[in-house]
């Protein structure tokens, strides 16, 4: 019997198999929080001119992929010993999609970083460093509010999430249109606001796989696959 | 926000979320998952059915061991019944070719009808309907006669041979189709009861099949054979699909989902659900139904 203790994936007759899974979850969740932590000192090393701390971010990607490759090694073999059905499939099956989100994440934040040490050895003047930072704190939020709904199984905010992919973009299109007006009054600021676009375009980025880790969530808790379907399909799902 | 906090706010986040994420599930606890009866979940039901099954219910005595089931089972369709031990999975199958009449206190009520015949009228022939139905069961039990005999045994009786030439027809095709012909083709006259469990189990498949039924019911047909044979009995399900309605009684869920179109989830003699088999093993409709696949009870 489900004690207080036990959650939805904690109540099989194998106790073993209840602690492969947890373990499988608690990792993920670990990896999300690593990426995220990598995308937020990114963005602080570009607006903060760090290079040190650009260089930290640069080498922490190493362990996000190590993460990924033992992750993706429990699910394996959870799928091997465990033939996993229904709710428990859904689960492993999204957890190793999930990850792949979460490895390019972390491949963005290291192009950031990247980008990061360009713009500090140029040190020119700051230009759309604003909207990195706008744009950096929203897509953040969104992958924090995705790891979130995946460790609640909350589908409702998976479904913001969802919604939320758009505001991006929009914020991202406007970004681009200030900085071409940079790069149109002085020619001498093109190579620096190219720079700058690439970080935006990553951070994007990071904000279309929050988005397809919402995708999961909702999967995982209505066995429903959202991608690829318009927002009021998704809607119709997660309300049932 | 730097890494090593950020991890363990994951992991602080995912204790405190996992504890409200579970709190309406402690609520509900399995005994409490009520079955409404004679309700099933999913699509029972079936467009021109080999079965039509109306609110069947089965007694032992006193005992109600099936409690009003209505199902369709269609043409050439391979339905698998799973369900914990004791469900009725079992007693429901042996309805479906009277396998129950032997049994003294066992009595059927409810409408079973094979074909719009009805199965259980008091005129009915058995010997005929169990020809039209052919059974496999859990433990092969050739005849202890030579593999020849063992499948020229129904078309002797049921007089579908007049010729000896027909009958080594009937037998051949027979041992084909169960993929058998060509380990067994130069020893007809070994005695059937010296072969592999595996084959045996084949053997009593082609021993069914010769008698040329509509139906063939499998009672865990694979559950004391080994992995290799298993998966040539699995085989050859997917083959005769082509020309039988197989009804499938399995305790492997595995084996459930890789050779049924439907799969029916039998809970304390209710049938729960009935789906696509794609559908209950990945997201089943019901609550019991997803227990039981995933491993929590039974």
């Amino acid at each position: 019997m489900p004690t207080k203790k036990d959650d939805v994936y904690g109540d099989h007759i194998s106790h073993k198999f209840n602690d492969e899974l947890m373990e499988l979850k608690t990792e993920f969740l670990k990896m999300g929080g690593m990426v995220e932590a990598q995308v937020d000192r990114a963005i602080q090393a570009l607006v903060d001119n760090d290079g040190h701390l650009a260089d930290e971010v640069r080498a922490g990607d190493k362990k996000v992929d190590q993460m990924e490759m033992d992750i993706d090694e429990e699910a394996t073999l959870i799928i091997a010993r465990r033939q996993p059905t229904a709710r428990d499939l859904r689960l492993v099956i999204s957890v190793i999609k999930m990850v792949a989100d979460l490895e390019r994440v972390g491949d963005e934040a290291k192009k950031i970083a990247k980008f990061a040490i360009k713009l500090n050895e140029e040190g020119q003047a700051p230009r759309g460093y604003v909207e990195v930072r706008h744009i950096g704190n929203h897509v953040l939020s969104m992958l924090h509010d995705a790891l979130d709904a995946f460790a609640r199984l909350d589908s409702q905010q998976a479904l913001r999430i969802m919604k939320e992919d758009k505001r991006v973009d929009e914020e991202y299109q406007a970004a681009t249109r200030t900085l071409l007006t940079f790069m149109m009054e002085d020619t001498r600021n093109i190579s620096r606001c190219m720079s700058v676009m690439w970080v935006l375009r990553a951070l994007e980025r990071v904000g279309d796989h929050a988005c397809n880790i919402a995708e999961n969530v909702i999967f995982m808790v209505k066995g429903e696959d959202v991608r690829h379907t318009p927002v009021e399909e998704a809607e119709k799902v997660v309300g049932r | 926000m730097n890494m090593n906090e950020s991890i363990s706010r994951a992991a602080d986040n995912s204790d405190e979320t996992v504890m409200s994420a579970q709190e309406p599930e402690a609520e509900t606890r399995r005994e409490d998952i009520k079955v409404e009866e004679g309700k099933t979940v999913g699509v029972p039901y079936a467009d021109d059915p080999k079965f039509k099954l109306r609110n069947v219910e089965v007694f032992y005595g006193e005992d109600r061991a099936i409690k009003d089931i209505s199902l369709d089972i269609a043409r050439n369709e391979v339905i698998s019944f799973i369900g914990p031990s004791g469900c009725g999975k079992s007693t429901f199958l042996r309805c479906l070719n009277r396998m129950n009449d032997s049994i003294d206190i066992c009595r059927v009520k409810g409408q079973l009808m094979l074909d719009d015949e009805d199965i259980y009228h008091s005129k009915k022939d058995v010997v005929e309907l169990r020809a039209r139905v052919g059974m496999v069961f859990q433990k092969p039990n050739p005849f202890p006669k030579s593999i020849y005999d063992n499948v020229a045994y129904g078309p002797r009786i049921h007089g579908l041979a007049n010729r000896k030439s027909d009958l080594d027809e009937i037998v051949e095709n027979s041992l084909r189709k169960a993929g058998l012909w060509d380990e067994v083709k130069d020893r007809l006259d070994a005695t059937a009861t010296g072969m592999s469990g595996g084959q045996q189990q084949r053997l009593c498949i082609a021993r069914a099949i010769a008698v040329s039924p509509e139906v063939i019911l499998m009672d865990e047909p694979c559950s004391a054979l080994d992995p290799i044979a298993t998966a040539k009995v699995e085989e050859l399900i997917s083959e005769m699909s082509e020309t039988y309605t197989i009804v499938i009684v399995t305790h492997s869920m595995q084996q459930a989902a890789r050779v049924s179109h439907r799969t029916a989830y039998f809970h304390l003699g209710h049938l729960v659900e009935v789906n696509e088999t794609t559908k209950v093993f990945t997201s089943p409709e019901h609550e019991l139904t997803e227990s039981y696949i995933t491993g929590r009870f039974g």
